[in-house]
């Protein structure tokens, strides 16, 4: 198992706009360079990217909640 | 000597000690946003305290160094990275041609000042090298740096490595983090009661807060005293008649969100502001993550002196252990 950090502090969030689909769903491919979610800061939407490939397991951080830098915001298995 | 930027980070911009003298013109003053930190990482590498440095947002970029130099890293505690070898911060290093300097996870505060022997010498706009995007000003051609950005930076011999600032002169915001405030001409307009859960209250840093302008939320809303709508004010009980703002001054449009002016200001406009953040804890402010609990700290203008009087001093005993 492999964690997806978030590389900032701010909002974070699943899906690229309130009415889409979150970006990864339990057992989607993932690959390096994928984005995973959404952290928003100082009025700007930063892209989480895996750095890693795998299969996605599930979010560990919840939807339009605070995370700081290094926090796990998704889990994925090889 | 040249730095190169191989990944700029997040808004990571030059900033110096700004432009006073346009603000009534409606240019700010800009500058770095925790001052203290700037001239801290100046004088560990021998600068003038003034000279021009990198800060860096919540993540640090990637620098690769074309020549020796003595480089400091001060402010948020960002962990340093030379080459894949750990740096102590708020302390002098040296670096070789061809060194990256490259930096981790955020562990608290939120801008780091990467200062460099020589200083930063790209052009100055009006009088400083500060990056002002909104006005294009100072920075790289106006703007904040990008990857493949090569810098030009001062030719000097540069001092010693392990030059380091005392612990207990890194200042560093208290959780919550407190920040004194001094109320202001435009008060009344609020209730007793209003007025006294503003300080109550604990509010949070919101995530959009940058160099313009800290927004807090969390607290109660502000209620406002009864008044007839002056002529040319707006028709909100948090509109005045424009007025002129200061730095750090904290206004709350709508009664709801205060927002504390910072470097890259508005010069002036229509809400009041309830008063301002005293000098000495406007750098603070700078380093102050998203969702960070605040407490406003009622005070008057003598305690407001006697702070600014203690940041001066502390800066003075930097200067002289570094001497």
């Amino acid at each position: 198992m492999s964690q997806v950090l978030s590389p900032l502090p701010g909002t974070f969030y699943v899906k690229p706009s309130p009415e889409a689909k979150p970006y990864k769903a339990k057992g989607d491919m993932v690959a390096v360079g994928d984005v995973i979610g959404l952290v928003e800061v100082m009025k700007t939407f930063i892209e989480v990217k895996s750095e890693k490939a795998g299969t996605f397991r599930e979010y560990v951080a919840d939807d339009a909640c605070p995370v700081s830098a290094g926090q796990p915001v998704a889990s994925l298995e090889f | 000597m040249t730095l190169k930027i191989k990944n700029p980070g997040l808004s990571t911009s030059i900033q110096d000690l700004g432009r006073p003298g346009y603000f009534h013109l409606g240019i700010p003053m800009g500058g770095a946003m925790d001052r203290f930190a700037l001239r801290a990482a100046n004088t560990l590498v021998g600068n003038p305290e003034e000279a021009a440095c990198l800060e860096a947002v919540f993540m640090g970029p990637e620098i690769e160094f074309q020549a020796e130099a003595t480089v400091a890293v001060t402010g948020a505690d960002l962990p340093i990275d030379v080459d894949g070898n750990p740096v102590e911060g708020w302390t002098s290093f040296k670096v070789k041609a061809g060194q990256v300097l490259s930096f981790g996870f955020l562990v608290s505060g939120a801008r780091a000042y990467i200062a460099i022997s020589g200083g930063i010498t790209t052009p100055e706009a009006l009088g400083s090298r500060s990056a002002y995007p909104i006005g294009a000003l100072g920075g790289v051609e106006g703007r904040a740096i990008q990857a493949g950005d090569v810098l030009p930076v001062g030719k000097v011999a540069g001092v010693g490595a392990g030059r380091s600032v005392p612990t207990e002169l890194r200042r560093k915001p208290a959780n919550p983090a407190e920040l004194r405030v001094l109320p202001g001409l435009y008060w009344h307009r609020l209730t007793e009661a209003s007025g006294t859960g503003f300080f109550e209250d604990e509010w949070t840093v919101a995530p959009e807060a940058d160099r313009m302008g800290y927004r807090f939320k969390g607290g109660k809303p502000l209620e406002f005293v009864d008044r007839d709508q002056p002529f040319g004010a707006g028709a909100d009980p948090s509109n005045i008649v424009d007025g002129c703002y200061s730095y750090g001054s904290i206004q709350v449009p709508g009664g709801t969100e205060p927002i504390v002016l910072h470097r890259d200001a508005v010069s002036g406009g229509g809400y009041f502001t309830l008063g301002a953040i005293i000098s000495a804890d406007m750098d603070l402010i700078g380093q102050l993550q998203p969702h960070t609990p605040v407490k406003f700290v009622r005070v008057d203008m003598d305690e407001a002196l006697a702070a600014r009087k203690d940041r001066k001093q502390m800066l003075q005993r930097i200067r002289e252990e570094l001497s």
